[in-house]
């Protein structure tokens, strides 16, 4: 058995075997619409948030957590500065070769605009005073070494290049989460999703910071943890989940597991092809941290970039180890009380 | 930011930076992993619990060797410190009405499923042991009362650095081998220092017991430190800093008084008390620094891309 059809296949435990189903989240065509946030907070019956301006682009849910099941991450990158920080695989605009050719040549970075300006020589409200200097070509965001604000010289400069992304549980093979609960109320669905049960859970908070992820979150005024459930009662309808119906660009995609992959390989080659060399997959590894994830995702740059951990490791995985560093613990204690006695009653 | 670190103390590339020299990428500098829910009753249910646990081990060792008198502190010690713990586990809880779903499931891979039971199967133990040896009955059944007791207590002392090890935090994940030791060592010696307090003249063996395990808790909380390198930041930080430096100095006067001030029942009791304190500290400052490092992403993220490009390093696919 091969090991992409082994993790295919449904959780153990099940009669009726039914196939692993997932997500393959392309973000290659996410327009940070936000949706599938709305759709997940409507069909779940989610408590509205807190909306805040965070300051961080369009994103004000911040991130996973009890409350929001979905969550659409906007990160701004100015070409040349990424390329400068020497990140690989910056669209340039032209073909390169697959990774793994010998022939990989990404354009080298084009170089960054013009002088610095000197905000006080602009005027009042910005634009009125030295009528030299182009309005368009000013980035307001950005200073120079000397606290000058940097104006973009040309428009090859000018690029910028803005990734969206629709974050969600990742429904892991191996599930820290799942392997910590200690009511047994997250467990696995005859899909091979990882669901807590509302009526089990006694809000330990015990897979809150196990989650390599950081997915699941108490609600406070709730007292239980809360997370993604993958439209159980959907799937069981055989519907699909909320955020993927509501997707417009379907950058949501969902199905059976098996496909997903193949939909996402597939896909990695086109987005290579057409000069995204650093383009990814996430989560499809059939090794590693977490045996591979129910929720697949392609990205345009690194992980971490999205907020995402760029090689996580379910901490049970160490369970064994950590148990003999205990019990080795505990041996040295009674050793030390039986030694503590030998020196005699006084 | 909505702790007490402030951004300043977290330059990328500074002293002690987990990733010196490439700019770490995050996004917004959000976490990565979810902080802890949990609130300050897990602090100091470790530090009791783990006093019991070890008193009992005491109880249990004493007993068979025959002080009685000691075992009888002990054994005091040991209930004194368990009565409020399943309490403090209970107020934790999101849903503390629902305490008992802990023991609707068995579940091996849970460390805190294990410390459940163990605590329920410690308490029944405890309890029947001292029932029968304050009421003087029954003294076979009570020796047996005694060892079980005094087994699951040396569970009691432990399993709690599983349980934070067993998380994604990158100070408690990756301290795991030293982390039970740090535990078991705080336990030792409170329970030690507890012992000689309540035992009075009968103490001596309750004593060195507190010292050795002082000078052991240095050694397994220098042991964590130096396993953790340049993950080891969060220590020097803010709240946790502060429980890691008293920890350290209570821990070092209090063996040195409880070591000289050996006849002066004053002096026994200030350095008990320092040694209790300092458990207390040690286990704060663990239970702190795990938040600080779940809070800032470069932890998260530093250690997994190192960890990436070495790999890459070593199979030539950079």
């Amino acid at each position: 058995m091969t090991a992409s059809a082994k993790r295919s296949t449904a959780a153990p435990g099940y009669r009726d075997a039914h196939e692993r189903m997932g997500f393959f989240t392309d973000t290659t065509v996410c327009i940070g619409c936000k949706a599938c946030e709305v759709a997940c907070k409507e069909w779940n019956l989610i408590p509205s948030s807190d909306t805040a301006m965070t300051g961080n682009s369009y994103d004000n849910t911040g991130g996973l957590g009890a409350d929001t099941w979905r969550h659409v991450a906007f990160i701004e990158q100015r070409v040349p500065e990424i390329t400068a920080m020497g990140v690989s695989g910056v669209f340039t605009g032209e073909r390169v070769a697959r990774p793994g050719s010998t022939a990989a040549g990404s354009a080298p970075a084009p170089p960054v605009g013009g002088e610095p300006v000197d905000l006080a020589r602009i005027g009042g409200d910005g634009f009125a005073g030295d009528q030299t200097v182009d309005r368009d070509s000013i980035d307001f965001t950005r200073t120079g070494e000397d606290g000058l604000v940097v104006p973009i010289g040309s428009s090859a400069d000018a690029q910028l290049r803005w990734l969206m992304s629709s974050d969600v549980c990742k429904h892991c093979t191996t599930a820290a989460c799942l392997d910590v609960c200690p009511t047994g109320s997250l467990f696995k669905t005859e899909f091979a999703t990882v669901v807590v049960q509302p009526d089990i859970c006694n809000g330990c908070g015990y897979c809150v910071p196990a989650c390599p992820y950081g997915v699941l979150d108490r609600r406070e005024d709730d007292g239980r943890v809360w997370k993604c459930t993958l439209c159980y009662d959907r799937l069981r309808d055989g519907q699909e989940p909320a955020c993927a119906k509501a997707c417009p660009t379907d950058s949501i995609n969902f199905g059976p597991h098996a496909d997903m992959l193949a939909m996402a390989r597939e896909r990695l080659d086109e987005v290579v092809d057409a000069g995204y060399a650093g383009a990814q997959l996430y989560g499809d590894g059939p090794s590693g941290g977490v045996d591979g994830a129910g929720s697949l995702f392609l990205l345009l740059d690194e992980p971490e970039v999205y907020g995402l951990p760029p090689d996580p490791v379910a901490p049970s995985k160490q369970l064994r180890s950590m148990w003999r560093a205990a019990a080795a613990a505990s041996g040295a204690l009674v050793a030390g009380v039986a030694m503590a006695l030998l020196g005699g009653r006084r | 930011m909505n702790g007490s670190v402030s951004r300043s103390q977290l330059v990328r590339g500074g002293r002690g930076s987990v990733v010196p020299a490439v700019e770490l990428r995050t996004y917004y500098d959000q976490p990565v992993i979810k902080q802890p829910v949990w609130t300050w009753e897990i602090p100091w249910y470790f530090f009791i619990g783990g006093l019991s646990g070890a008193s009992a081990v005491l109880t249990g060792v004493v007993s068979a060797s025959g002080h009685r008198r000691l075992a009888r502190a002990a054994r005091r010690v040991s209930t004194a410190a368990l009565v409020p713990s399943p309490v403090l586990l209970i107020m934790d809880l999101g849903r503390p009405e629902r305490f008992h779903h802990m023991l609707r499931v068995v579940r091996p891979t849970s460390p805190m499923s294990v410390g459940s039971w163990t605590l329920f199967a410690f308490s029944g133990a405890q309890a029947g042991a001292t029932l029968l040896a304050e009421l003087d009955r029954l003294p076979r059944l009570r020796a047996l009362a005694d060892l079980a007791a005094a087994a699951l207590g040396s569970v009691m002392t432990t399993y709690t650095a599983v349980l934070f090890s067993d998380t994604a935090v990158p100070v408690w994940h990756e301290a795991r081998r030293e982390l039970p030791f740090v535990f078991a060592a705080g336990a030792a010696a409170s329970a030690g220092a507890a012992t000689m307090l309540v035992a009075g003249d009968a103490g001596g063996p309750a004593r060195r017991l507190a010292i050795g395990g002082a000078v052991a808790e240095l050694a397994a909380v220098e042991a964590m430190h130096r396993r953790l390198g340049e993950l080891d930041e969060p220590y020097e930080l803010a709240d946790a800093a502060r429980y890691a430096r008293a920890a350290k100095w209570l821990t070092t006067a209090g063996a040195v008084v409880t070591g000289v001030g050996g006849r002066s029942r004053a002096l026994r009791a200030v350095g008990a008390g320092m040694i209790l304190g300092a458990a207390l500290c040690e286990r704060w400052a663990v239970y702190r620094a795990g938040f600080i490092s779940a809070r800032d992403p470069k932890y998260t993220v530093g250690p997994q891309r190192s960890r990436i490009d070495r790999q890459r390093r070593a199979t030539g696919t950079a």
